[in-house]
């Protein structure tokens, strides 16, 4: 068979006939991975709720509320144990350095960390996916125990006490604000809906720290 | 049958696992090579994620050469390959969901991986099917063998583990003074452990040395 020549009708025929059969094939692949997929998330979900609030007896999946402030929506799963709540794991989400970045934080009924999870992240790995353990309790980062409500957490290059990821400062305000938010969430307080990147006081350009991972704030 | 695996079919599918290696020789696919190494089992999953998905896009691509039109072939290449990528990346979340986790963006990259478009290009476009598949299956393995080799060695030394089991992390062993080594984890240590492997490769083999 000779090879097709290159004008305009062939090249439009080619084009859509791959494209087609390439978009039938995604079709049929999304349909028989759906089921498979919300399984997995689902159970990525209940193991993280089970790690962020610990001592439950009821299923906090199944009692979600979902809370819309700032035009930004915060899910909550309340946690009781002999019908006596015993905190609640909310999850959050603000943008990170690779794109959204969602966390589920477990809080006490003060509102104390007690632990978090990562659910799903865009950043580079080895570098902003540390946030998964970073801020665990006994690591650099801990912020188990923090109350956000106290204090809100921030990293140490914004005036705060948390140690920022190396190297990945932008993921990790991103992850301090999307904790931040849960908290507020949780308490119904005031939310800031901005990007990781804009927690800064001043633009990175005037500042004499290191600003690696940083993007400069646009004023 | 023997004609499947003559002697030119057979250098066609051994040559890009050792002497014409995709990363060490023709230093290409670095980028996920330094990212997903620095454990065994992700290195592991992508580098099988490559070789199934450089087969089966070679197979495709020599099986309607004839089709393209040279003016759209980089265009019909991308489409074939990025329907192939998002069809493993879908399976790996339904069915290796930790794996997906943490492979995360590069299993989406694998669309723009050098040694890819270059196999397609360079070979699948003027050879038959099967001939096609042994150097997608070649260059895939090559490419599996370095990522492998690179996380074995980060992921021991490292972390004094091997596909999350513990091998270094004992007291008898650290009682010798024996500490983790936290560089390995990091990534330019995986450059650092390929470039010996260049070198080791080079000084074994002086045809592939630069000529002066």
């Amino acid at each position: 068979m000779k090879k097709l020549e290159s004008s305009l009708k062939n090249m439009a025929l080619a084009l859509t006939g791959f494209s087609v059969v390439a978009g039938a094939l995604l079709g049929w692949v999304n349909s028989v991975t759906a089921e498979p997929i919300a399984q997995a998330n689902a159970k990525t979900l209940s193991d993280a709720i089970a790690v962020v609030v610990p001592g439950f007896d009821n299923n906090p999946a199944e009692a979600a509320d979902t809370v819309e402030v700032n035009g930004a929506q915060y899910i909550i799963y309340k946690a009781t144990k002999g019908g006596q709540p015993v905190g609640a794991a909310v999850q959050s989400a603000s943008n990170g350095f690779g794109g959204p970045l969602t966390v589920l934080v477990g809080f006490d009924n003060d509102g104390n960390i007690i632990d978090y999870s990562l659910l799903s992240h865009s950043e580079t790995p080895g570098l902003g996916s540390k946030a998964a353990e970073w801020f665990k309790k006994g690591a650099k980062g801990d912020i188990t125990g923090k109350n956000p409500g106290q204090e809100p957490l921030t990293v140490s290059k914004d005036g705060g006490k948390i140690d920022a990821i190396t190297a990945s400062t932008i993921t990790s305000r991103a992850f301090l604000l999307a904790v931040n938010n849960a908290y507020a969430a949780y308490k119904n307080q005031h939310v800031d809906s901005a990007s990781g990147a804009s927690q800064q006081a001043k633009p990175a350009e005037k500042c004499d720290t290191d600003t690696t991972n940083v993007e400069p704030v646009k004023e | 049958m023997g004609n499947l695996f003559s002697a030119k079919n057979r250098e066609v599918f051994s040559t890009p696992i050792s002497m014409n290696n995709p990363v060490t020789v023709q230093v290409l696919g670095i980028c996920s090579a330094l990212a997903v190494t620095s454990k065994l089992e992700p290195a592991i999953v992508m580098g099988l994620s490559v070789t199934i998905i450089t087969a089966f896009s070679n197979v495709v691509i020599s099986l309607i050469r004839k089709t393209i039109p040279n003016r759209i072939r980089i265009i019909v290449q991308l489409v074939v390959v990025a329907a192939l990528v998002t069809i493993v990346s879908e399976l790996l979340k339904a069915f290796a969901y930790d794996v997906s986790v943490q492979l995360s963006v590069y299993v989406g990259l694998i669309i723009t991986n050098c040694i890819l478009m270059g196999r397609l290009e360079a070979f699948a476009m003027a050879n038959g099917p099967w001939e096609s598949c042994l150097d997608g299956l070649g260059n895939g393995l090559g490419y599996a063998k370095i990522l492998v080799i690179v996380a074995f060695i980060r992921e021991l030394l490292g972390s004094g583990t091997l596909l999350g089991f513990n091998v270094l992390n004992h007291a008898a062993i650290q009682e010798f003074g024996y500490v983790n080594n936290g560089l390995m984890l990091m990534p330019p240590m995986a450059l650092i452990i390929v470039a010996c492997l260049i070198w080791y490769q080079r000084a074994k083999h002086p045809e592939l040395q630069d000529k002066e």
